[in-house]
This record gives structure tokens, sequence and C-alpha cells, in this order.
């Protein structure tokens, strides 16, 4: 039932994109349409795993945002935190060479290990002084993208001066392909989806199936009553950030350990990654398997997007698109409870 | 015969429940008119129905003779319908004088004209002697004044036909009298109340006319003044229930809980004082102990410094010998300790989770339901599935209901399934009888007396003195954060009792230390 509300919503998205093609330029409008309904699937496997490529950090980043809402926090930080583990693995790829092959297994680990970080300090500063994690999330992801320009700018090991950017990161950190190039020939896809989504999983068995994801929800659900049930629910805070910023840090890691000419660039600019996982959360209504979807869904339209120039169509007519789409997924909201409310007045249950 | 309000065989259906069945109910001019049924038996449809909120299979509504469609609860106020419902539908930050006007503002040159309002309100507050204070905000008024506000709402309206949804549920027996006065002066006045209930000694007390609802059905219509309530009830009920309680006298062994000097401070910002004062008693093995007092007086802080939900400044709180004062809330519940709390939604369960994942609430954690960090689900369904047999949950699709769909009658048996079902050596029962109907009530009774009877301790605080009396082995009155006397039910009135929550009385040993 819920799915069926993002889908409307989707649905509502693309018809009033289809609209503003229609009113830029008539004529290519339906070619347009169709373009971006298809053509991720029309221009050969190597599109398709561009689309799974684009998806992955969105994928963790939209798990990292999804999770902490679970437990009714709004993780706006997933930025500062993507940054800040993007930089943990390519600091690790550039410094540990001695690591060898296993070079990218620790890189992302200290990803993960570094967005995990960087949540836990709104996260101690809500459990503990309850300080508003929005306002705090914010605060650092500023400091984040702030502090990995400086890092990345000041370190020459780091920095690539001519271009502005991190040093491209040797083999053996880079994610190995995993069979993906076979598949998806010279598409930079690679094992960095198989993990996206085994942290799906994860994240879907430890919400559903385990005593931490029971305290965790019915934190989110009702604090009170978790405390009479003699759930910590500072503890239950504190952790779930932790994990959102982890999930967050692991995406960082995962897109820049691709090696796929992808860089730290030193601009004032956050990780729009970590907004578009806000989106990917919405509507996939913060429920894992439709966090799964809802980003390679994102990912399909904007790969369709790019062959948008075609037509003679700016790509940021998807930016529209999508935004539309998260616009209308929280009404998807409203309408799933006028849904549940007319079920409930149909069954005569307590409205 | 004028009826004023005619409900000819009404029949609502719902996909999986017929839930009023054939209802004819008919409200004569000026009477008080009590909706008497269990929780579940369509009177709260019925009445829904009438104030426009559902739409009737079949059916027929005629007001003052004539007959009408009531579509939304705008109609039902055009026919001068209007309806107070259980839980208040009042603005929490407004003023008392804004909420009464909400939705029927006086508007002159697009500003709103609030002296025309306000001079209205104070005249029906004194005609109909509602006291009110029209510029109180609603979250610093009693229950009693916003109960009052919501009648107000209804007079202003010009409402002639007032519904009444359980209006007792949230007063204390003081404010109980007042409104029954009230209801009596309206009536005086000309209007005609229906007033929803399962307390059969309010009927008897205001009512003219009492008909009685059973699983959808109308079962009878009666004169209130030559009913019985074990007739009422039997009506209600479908079989004979034992209204009063049937226990032996009670065989206390050794103390199971012991408070000792306990203080607790206030929680409002700024405010130093203590609203729980060197209180000190014991529960004993094998007895019901009773804290009675008004509302307000400290018993709400007390229960929540025993079990761990509030901080205690000073004291102990021994449980089988232990001083459990500075341990958590989890420990206390591990270690014998069971809590009924008062506010069943906002304490007792997570109204998003189903009925499954509530019974096991205070439990997850433990071996039979979780290994290794994973929830064993099918024990958590054998688990519910148990309770809502032994306890009788009426829940429309099982363990897999969702909590917030159920009745709040339905809801307060779960938690106390989930409660007693872990045999605790003391079961704190903070209200457990609220908004429970006769049927449920005596389940409830009899549970705790089995209960005590096993050997385990139970500390009761209630607000219904019959309650207090008939359950309890001793009473304890709380009056302004202090224990004032120790009672034996057997050997004080009512009328006592009363003084003593009032704090005109006091107990041998209790008597007020001179500052």
């Amino acid at each position: 039932m819920g799915a069926l509300s993002s889908i409307f919503a989707i649905i509502v998205g693309l018809l009033f994109g289809f609209i503003i093609l229609l009113l830029s330029n008539p004529s290519q409008a339906v070619g347009g349409f169709l373009t971006i309904l298809t053509g991720a699937l029309t221009h050969g496997m190597k599109e398709i795993g561009q689309v799974l490529y684009f998806a992955t950090p969105i994928i963790l980043t939209g798990l990292s945002v999804g999770f902490a809402f679970k437990t009714g926090l709004f993780n706006i930080g997933a930025s500062g935190q993507f940054i800040v583990g993007a930089f943990a693995a390519i600091y690790v790829g550039l410094n540990f060479k001695f690591l060898g092959s296993a070079n990218w297994v620790f890189a992302l680990l200290a990803a993960f290990l570094a967005g995990a970080l960087w949540a836990l300090i709104p996260g101690l500063l809500k459990a503990l002084c309850n300080v508003h994690e929005v306002i705090s999330s914010i605060m650092m992801n500023y400091i984040g993208m702030y502090l990995v320009n400086f890092l990345v700018a000041g370190n020459s090991k780091l920095f690539d001066q001519l271009r502005n950017q991190s040093i491209t990161v040797p083999k053996n950190a880079q994610i190995p392909k995993m069979g993906m190039d076979k598949f998806f020939p010279n598409s930079s896809v690679n094992g960095g989806f198989f993990i996206a989504v085994l942290f799906v999983i994860i994240i879907y068995i430890i919400l559903n199936k385990t005593t931490f994801g029971f305290e965790l929800k019915a934190v989110g659900f009702n604090k009170d009553a978790s405390k009479y049930a003699g759930i910590n629910e500072k503890r239950s805070i504190i952790l779930s950030m932790a994990i959102a910023g982890a999930l967050s840090g692991l995406g960082g890691g995962l897109l820049y350990l691709a090696g796929s000419g992808k860089h730290i660039e030193v601009v004032d600019v956050l990780a729009a990654e970590g907004f578009a996982g806000i989106s990917v959360a919405l509507v996939g209504l913060s429920n894992p398997i439709g966090i799964l979807f809802a980003a390679l869904f994102i990912a399909y339209i904007t790969e369709g997007g790019f062959f948008l120039q075609l037509f003679d169509f700016v790509p940021e007519i998807i930016d529209i698109i999508i935004a539309v789409i998260i616009y209308f997924s929280a009404f998807a909201l409203i309408i799933q409870s006028i849904i549940r409310y007319k079920r409930n007045s149909k069954r005569g249950g307590k409205v | 015969m004028d009826y004023i309000i005619e409900m000819l065989g009404i029949t609502k259906e719902f996909p999986s429940i017929i839930a009023n069945d054939d209802i004819t109910f008919q409200v004569k001019q000026g009477e008080i008119h009590a909706l008497l049924g269990e929780n579940g038996a369509g009177k709260s449809t019925l009445m829904s129905v009438l104030f426009g909120l559902y739409r009737p299979e079949k059916g027929v509504i005629r007001i003052k003779g004539k007959e009408v469609h009531i579509k939304s609860p705008l109609d039902a106020n055009a026919y001068g319908i209007g309806m107070v419902h259980q839980h208040f539908k009042l603005v929490h930050n407004f003023t008392v004088l804004q909420n009464i006007i909400l939705g029927v503002e006086t508007v002159k040159g697009g500003l709103l004209r609030m002296e025309e309002a306000r001079k209205k309100v104070l005249y029906l507050s004194e005609q109909y002697h509602l006291k009110v204070d029209p510029d109180a905000i609603i979250s610093d008024i009693s229950v009693g004044m916003q109960q009052r506000v919501e009648i107000l709402k209804m007079l202003y309206r010009d409402n002639e036909i007032l519904i009444l949804d359980e209006p007792t549920a949230v007063l204390t027996p003081q404010e109980i009298d007042e409104l029954m006065n009230i209801m009596r002066e309206l009536v005086k006045e000309g209007k005609s109340i229906v007033f929803i209930t399962h307390k059969l000694a309010e009927i008897k007390a205001v009512a003219d006319r009492c008909t009685v609802l059973r699983r959808g059905k109308m079962i009878g219509v009666v004169d209130v003044i030559d009913t019985d309530v074990e007739t009422m009830s039997e009506m209600m009920v479908g079989r004979k229930v034992n209204l009063s309680i049937e226990k032996q006298d009670s065989q206390p062994k050794e103390t199971i809980l012991q408070v000792n000097h306990l203080f607790v401070k206030s929680r409002r910002e700024g405010n130093q004082k203590h609203v729980v004062k060197d209180v000190s008693f014991e529960v004993r093995r094998g007895e019901i102990v009773c804290i009675a007092g008004i509302e307000g007086n400290g018993q709400t802080d007390l229960v929540q410094a025993i079990t761990g939900l509030v901080q205690s400044e000073s004291g102990e709180i021994l449980l089988n010998g232990q001083n459990v004062i500075k341990n958590s809330i989890r420990y206390r519940s591990t270690h014998g300790m069971s809590h009924i709390p008062e506010d069943r939604h906002r304490y007792g369960l997570v109204l998003d989770y189903d009925l499954a994942e509530n019974l096991v609430l205070q439990e997850y954690f433990t071996p039979q339901f979780q290994q290794g960090g994973f929830l064993k689900e099918k024990e958590i369904q054998k688990h519910a599935e148990k309770l809502i047999e032994d306890y009788d949950i009426r829940s429309s699709q099982g363990p897999a209901t969702s909590a917030r769909s159920m009745s709040g009658g339905n809801q307060q048996k779960a938690i106390i399934a989930r409660e007693v079902s872990r045999t605790p050596d003391v079961l704190i029962a903070v209200q457990p009888t609220r908004g429970l109907d006769v049927g449920a009530i005596e389940l409830i009774h009899k549970q705790l007396i089995e209960e005590r009877d096993k050997g385990n301790a139970i500390l009761l605080i209630s607000l219904e003195l019959d309650e207090v009396m008939n359950l309890s082995d001793r009473i304890l009155v709380i009056y302004e954060g202090s224990i004032v006397a120790d009672l034996n039910p057997k050997e004080v009135t009512i009328r006592d009792l009363g003084l003593y929550m009032a704090g005109s009385k006091r107990g041998d040993n209790y008597q007020e230390l001179s500052k």
C-alpha cells in the first residue's frame, strides 16, 4: 500500500516532466519523454552498467537517511558523512600502499568508520543535549566539506594541483570489478554494486529481525513507551546515527574508489549524493527494499536524461522531474494516510 | 410520543463486521437518554451515524418527525446536533474563547470580532452554570473545565441535541457530580441529551431512559427508574455479571515492596516543590494495597518514581529487600516489578507496532524470544496467540492487528495480559479498569484477586471509589504528596474516605507535623 503512493508520486512526476517537455519543444516532446523512460535500456549493456554505477552511492545514502528515519531522526548530514568517508577511503588508498591487493577493503572500512564518527557528533549532541539533529548535521555537512577540501589541498601526497582534485588512487585501492566488466563492458560499474545490495539486505535484517532493530523502531514510534519498556533511548539515538553515518561514509568510499575517473574536487560544493539519499529514502518510504528500487529508478531516469540532449533539451529537465517526484512523494505520505483513513472509515476502526 | 430524534432500522456495515444491525433508537425531547453497551457493541458507531461521520447502509433518521439525510457533521450541526467526544477536540495552545468559536467566528470586514462572541459565551456560561475562564489556555486548565468548554461549544452553536461520549471517563468524582448537575440544568432548559456510557451507577443517577446495545443489536429500552443495575448489566453482557467482588480475606505474608522516606521533586521548570513528600509504606505478599486520592495529589509521580520512569530525589525503594532506587527501569521490571501504566497510549503501547510486538514489549530481550540478537518470530506469535485467548483480547486480525486500530478496552486488556502474565512479585496497576466495560472490569478484578491469592503483591492506584473499597485489603490515602491515612476498607465509609482524600481528615499515625 505504501508502494502505491510512491508509484503515484513517480507517475505524477513523470507526467509533469512531460508537460515541461511539451512546453519547451512540442515537436520533440514525445521523443524526449520516451528517451527518459527507455534511454538507459536502449543503448546497450554499457548504459545499464552505468545505471548500476550511479545507483550504488545513492543506495547507500538512501539507506543512511532511511535507517535514521526509522529511529525518528532526520539524517540531513548524509552529505558530510559521504565526503568524509570518501576522504578516508582515498587517504588509505594513497598512503597505505603496503596493504597490497587488500587495500580497497581497508579503504572501505576506513570510509565506514569515518562516516560513523562524523554522524556520532550530531548523535551525541541529540542524545545528551537534545540538540536537534537537523541543525547539527547541517553544520557537520559544511565542516566536512571544508575540512576535506583543506586536507586534500594541503597534502601533496593527495593533491593534484593541476586539476584541483585528489590524485587517482592506485589499482589496489580500487574496488575490483567482480565480473561486472563481463556483463557491462566499458561501464564504470564494479563490485561496489554488490556491496550496496549486500547492505540493503543487512539493513533489512537489522530492522526487521533483530532485537536492536525492534528497539530502534520502538524509539522512533514512541519514545515514552520505549522508556517504559526499559529501552535506552539515548543509546538507540547514538547507535542509529552512527550506523547511518557509516552507511553514507561507505557510499562515499564506493564512489571514489570505483576507478571511474571520479576524484574529490576541491570546491565548496556539498556532495549531491547526500541529498539524493534523502530523495531516495522518501520515495522508498524508508524501507530498504524500497530504497534499492528508488535508487535504481532515479539512476535510471538520470541516465535516460543524458540522452535528452539529442532531442534539443537540457538534461536539467531530469533534475526538475526528480524534484517533482520528491515533492509528490512527500504527498505520497499524505495520500497514504488518506488511503488509510478511507480504509479505516469503511472498516469501522478508530479513525 | 414526541421524539426529537428517531433512528429507525439503522444498519451500518464494515467489511468484516455489522456494527449496527437494524437498530432503532428514539430520544424524547427533553430527556437524558443513556446508550449502554460493552466496548465494541456499536454505540459510538451509531452516534457517528447520527453525527454525520458515517452513512448507514439502511435505515432512516428523523429529526422532530421529519426525515433527514445527514451527510457530514456540518449537516448534523445544522439540525442542532452536537457531540462531545471522549477524546476532546480542543486546540491546546488556544484560549477557551478561541476554541469555542473556532469554525463559527464572527467576522466583519475580514477581521475577527471577538467582543460579541465573548458576550455570548459569558451569557451561556452563566445561564447554564458552566464555569469557565474565557482567556485561559486549554493546556493550563483542568480536564473538568475542558469538558465544560466542549459543552459550551455545542451551546454556542445552538445545538438542541447534545451527544456526550463517555463523558465521565476523564473526571474526578467531584467533577462527575458537577457534570450531572449541568446535565440536569441543560435538560431543564429544553435540551435533549444522549449519553454514551457503560457506567451503570451514573445511568441510575441521571438518565431517564436507557437503550442497551449488544454486539450491534438493540436489546431493549428501559425506564431507568424501574430497572436495577443487575438487569441492565445482564442485558448488556448477555449473562449474569457479578457486580460485587467476591474475595476471601487476605493472608498477607512477607513484605515485597518497601518504600522508605521517598521524596520526588516536581519536574515543572523552576518549580522546587516536592510532589512526593516523605512517603513510606509497604506492600506484602498476598495483599492488595490501594493508594487513593484525588487526581493530582502525587500518585502519578509516586508510581513513576517506584517504576523508574522518574528520578527520586532521596529515599529507598526496596524490592524483595534490595534497594532499586538507582536501578534502571529494565532492572526493576526484570526483578519482579510489573506496571500497568496510567496512560495506555503514551506509555503502555507502541501504537504503530502490532499486537504481537506489543505483547512482547517487556520480554523481547529474554532467551525465550531472541537468540544472539535475532528475534524468534514463531515464539512471539505463539505467545501472542496464547495471551489473546487467555485474556479475551478482541482484535480484527489476531497477533498481526495494528495496536492503533484496537478499541481502548482491548488495548488495555493487552497491556494487562502482558504485565500479569509475567508473574511479577509486585504488580503496580494504575487505573487498570479505566475505559473498560462491566464485563471486562469483572474479568480484571477477578485476575487481580487471583494474583493476590497466588501470593503476589498488588499496588493499586484508582480513582473509582467503588473499586478502591471493594478490591483493596488496605487503603493508603495520598494528599498533597504525603500519605495521610492507612485505612481498613471494612472499617471506613465512602464518605469518610472522601474526607481523607480531601485532606479534611488525617489518620491516627499521620498527624501533620508542626513546622
